[in-house]
């Protein structure tokens, strides 16, 4: 059991050990070599970078020499990421065999090795974290800890500040204080409603009830986001604190995390934080001395998106369908077991400590009128910096794409960007100067959501699009009611029609009328958002609803049905490399004769035009 | 399934649930552990669960259909896997699961006649830097392309026969 002069025992020691990993201008001779764990790079076999330095830095008995296993960097498209600290050397795309060469010329000898370092959009190279435009516009609030910390050693945690905040709660405020302070903050729920965060905690603690609970929700169902695991997997106690201080204010002893179980690294590191935790009595009984109690259990998720939704994720803590529940009453009067809830999404939670710490009038000072703070977006698709990246809030869609996301590969042009998943829209290249904020963002048809940003070049296809995210929703509407159930199908196969040709003007206007009515008559968020993909294409790309209903055309060539590729005979030089390339031996010809595509065989994988170096096919 | 199969699944089933309370709420976390140690969830195990939590069949089956995550047939020697989130889709994941259920001649969630192949879609891995992915048990494949995958498929075609 820690008390708090223990704790600030550990923090003071553990800071001065840690210098290093803030201070480039740290005075010490040891050398921090970071290796990110997260899942991208996971993927990408960092663990083994990881044991191939440890191995290395045994056999030359290497001292003052350590390796640190982090969360995400953020550049997840330069992955596997290696950082050595205090210089800040950023080493991209590193593969287990180049550990040796790291090892042996920056470590031992001191010299860099070039050809690792980070190419800048504008081609220059760069050698420093902090010097990629990547992170130049970006401030990081809910992920100050990933890529600086070890996520499984508490100690680090506590060295950057960690349970500072819980301390000065449980001594130093009451309830009431706690939630005036995230109320006056302007901290809105980051799942992607936008709830006024200290209005959520206020009503749970307001609400009767002997008993009362904390949720945690880490159910991030939205496919191509992982702003939440990222979290998880990079600082899982600052979720912990928080959820601890949620506790405090409201009057529960008990919390709940429920999170995928696709994400068994965030899974696993979570486990060890709570086990940590409890080890130093954080979590527990008598936390500080004081009367608080409160004590933290992991749920798993079984892979159902419409468990994101407060009530649905609820059912499935009690061992239910996850159907939602009809609202009221709210989960901050009957929640769990009926109990009053208090239920905050993961990034949500990760901002509180940081407000308690440094007060409502810094984060209130942060982004525009209405949305205060940070948003984290995790952003994909055909940008070159894929990644993870946290801005002010109000920060343009422009700056997002092409100053952090680097523009779009390939010299293509943008086209839209997709925000809030199934739920949200899609913007175009007219709003890309819009501010990002909650307001702005639902006025020109999309949402925050929970922060996928996914870019789409000109190569794609709206109604496809569309079609994708109907064929999510179909397949993740949970039954219950009617419109969701029933009315999804029936869109889908509309566009399918559209999809392959067989679809007429009429068709584009019932699509219309069947969004409009499920938006109104569905009783949970993930119905009442499910037609917002279709609409908004439908806003701003009609004219492509319109060539594939009444033309039979996509000039994307997504629509196999619609597409017919064909080789331009003049422009052909015979060189056979889209022969070479093709799948299925489509291509006909031989030798110096002009080729041509054999439209029986094709299956319109576009292979093809990407490998032609003369642009003769389209 | 022949009965000292049937025995075994038991016992280990009965293994699981005792560090679980006999609470409803332990259904899901008792589902996972099954699903996790034997790839889906046999009926033997569902008997035994509903014994232990005192849950109708029916509202396990409702449980277990309900969830993605949760399969009643067992996945095949190579469960093969299509990310099929947004990140993916938009870089071409769709034509990689075309040629994968044309390849193997499968559906998806299905499982080949001899056990060999089985088909999945995935929402996000969460390995969207190199997207589009696709993965074989755990191993992850990036930057997939469909040429990519018929030299994966070729080659565990190769190992499956040895």
């Amino acid at each position: 059991m820690k008390t708090i002069e223990e704790l600030n025992k550990i923090r003071i020691e553990k800071r001065i050990e840690l210098d290093l990993r803030k201070n480039t201008n740290a005075d010490t001779r040891e050398k921090h070599i970071l290796v990110c764990n997260g899942t991208g790079c996971t993927s990408s076999k960092s663990p083994q970078i990881l044991e191939n330095f440890n191995k290395l830095i045994k056999e030359k008995e290497l001292k003052n020499v350590r390796v640190i296993k982090t969360g995400c960097f953020g550049l997840c498209a330069k992955g596997p990421i290696v950082i050595i600290r205090p210089e800040d050397t950023f080493y991209a795309m590193v593969k287990p065999e180049d550990c040796k060469e790291i090892i042996e010329s920056h470590i031992i000898e001191g010299k860099v090795v070039k050809r690792l370092l980070c190419k800048d959009i504008d081609g220059k190279i760069v050698d420093k974290l902090d010097d990629l435009t990547f992170y130049k516009k970006q401030k990081r609030i809910a992920l100050k800890n990933c890529g600086v910390i070890n996520p499984e050693d508490i100690d680090e945690y506590i060295a950057f500040d960690g349970y500072r905040a819980l301390s000065r709660v449980l001594m130093e405020m009451s309830q009431d204080e706690v939630i005036d302070t995230i109320d006056k903050s302007g901290l809105r729920g980051r799942g992607g409603a936008g709830f006024p965060t200290g209005r959520k905690w206020r009503s749970t603690k307001e609400a009767k009830g002997d008993k009362k609970y904390v949720v945690c929700n880490a159910d991030e169902g939205d496919p191509g986001a992982f702003m939440d695991r990222s979290i998880l997997e990079g600082d899982p106690h600052s979720v912990l604190e928080a959820m601890e201080i949620a506790g405090f204010a409201v009057g529960a002893e008990k919390g709940y995390i429920y999170v995928r179980a696709e994400y068994p690294i965030a899974v696993h590191r979570l486990q060890i934080a709570i086990n940590q935790a409890r080890e130093y009595g954080i979590l527990g009984r008598n936390i500080f001395g004081t009367n608080f109690k409160f004590d933290i259990e992991i749920r798993l998720g079984a892979g159902a998106f419409v468990c994101g939704e407060e009530t649905a994720l609820l059912e499935s803590i009690e061992g239910r369908r996850g159907q939602p529940r009809v609202k009221p009453p709210y989960p901050a009067e009957f929640g769990l077991w009926g109990c009053p809830t208090l239920i905050n999404n993961v990034e949500t939670y990760a901002n509180i400590a940081q407000i308690i710490l440094k007060g409502s009038e810094w984060y209130s000072s942060i982004g525009t009128k209405n949305s205060k703070g940070t948003k984290v977006f995790a952003l994909g698709g055909n940008v070159n910096n894929v990644g993870l990246v946290e801005v002010p809030m109000g920060t343009t869609l422009r700056e997002i794409v092409f100053d952090i996301g680097g523009g779009i590969p390939n010299g293509r042009e943008f086209k839209a960007a997709q925000t809030g998943g199934p739920s949200g829209g899609c913007i175009p290249k007219e709003h890309l100067d819009t501010p990002i904020d909650y307001e702005s963002l639902k006025e020109i048809g999309s949402m925050m959501g929970s922060g996928g940003l996914i870019v789409m070049d000109d190569t794609k296809c709206m109604v496809c699009l569309a079609k994708f995210y109907l064929q999510f929703t179909v397949s993740e509407s949970c039954g219950k009611c009617t419109p969701c159930r029933i009315g999804t199908k029936r869109m889908l196969e509309i566009l399918e029609k559209l999809c392959n040709g067989e679809g007429t003007e009429y068709d584009i206007y019932r699509l219309e009328k069947l969004a409009v009515n499920i938006k109104k008559a569905s009783i949970c968020g993930l119905g009442q958002s499910a037609p917002n993909p279709v609409i908004s294409t439908l806003k701003y790309f009609r004219e492509e609803f319109r060539q594939h209903a009444i033309e039979k055309e996509c000039k994307a060539m997504e629509c196999k049905a619609l597409a017919k590729i064909e080789i331009d005979e003049e422009k052909c030089k015979a060189c056979g490399l889209c022969q070479k390339n093709c799948p299925v031996n489509a291509i006909e010809g031989e030798g110096r004769e002009k080729r041509h595509i054999n439209q029986d065989k094709c299956i319109k994988c576009t292979t093809c035009i990407k490998s032609c170096p003369f642009g003769a096919i389209g | 399934m022949c009965e000292c199969i049937e025995n075994k699944i038991k016992l280990e089933v009965q293994e699981i649930m005792k560090p679980y309370k006999q609470e409803k709420d332990n259904l899901i976390p008792i589902l996972n552990e099954i699903q996790e140690k034997y790839g889906y969830i046999p009926k033997t195990a569902q008997i035994e669960v509903s014994k232990y939590l005192n849950i109708p069949m029916a509202e396990i089956y409702g449980v277990i259909t309900f969830y993605a995550r949760f399969t009643l047939e067992p996945k095949g020697k190579y469960n093969i896997s299509v990310c099929l989130g947004t990140a993916c889709f938009v870089k071409g994941s769709q034509a990689i699961l075309d040629r994968l259920k044309e390849r193997l001649k499968l559906e998806e969630g299905k499982t080949s006649a001899d056990g060999k192949f089985s088909i999945d879609t995935t929402r996000c891995v969460g390995a969207c830097g190199i997207a589009p992915v696709f993965t074989v048990n755990d191993e992850v494949y990036g930057h997939a392309t469909v040429k990519k995958l018929d030299e994966v498929l070729n080659q565990l075609e190769k190992e499956s026969i040895n």
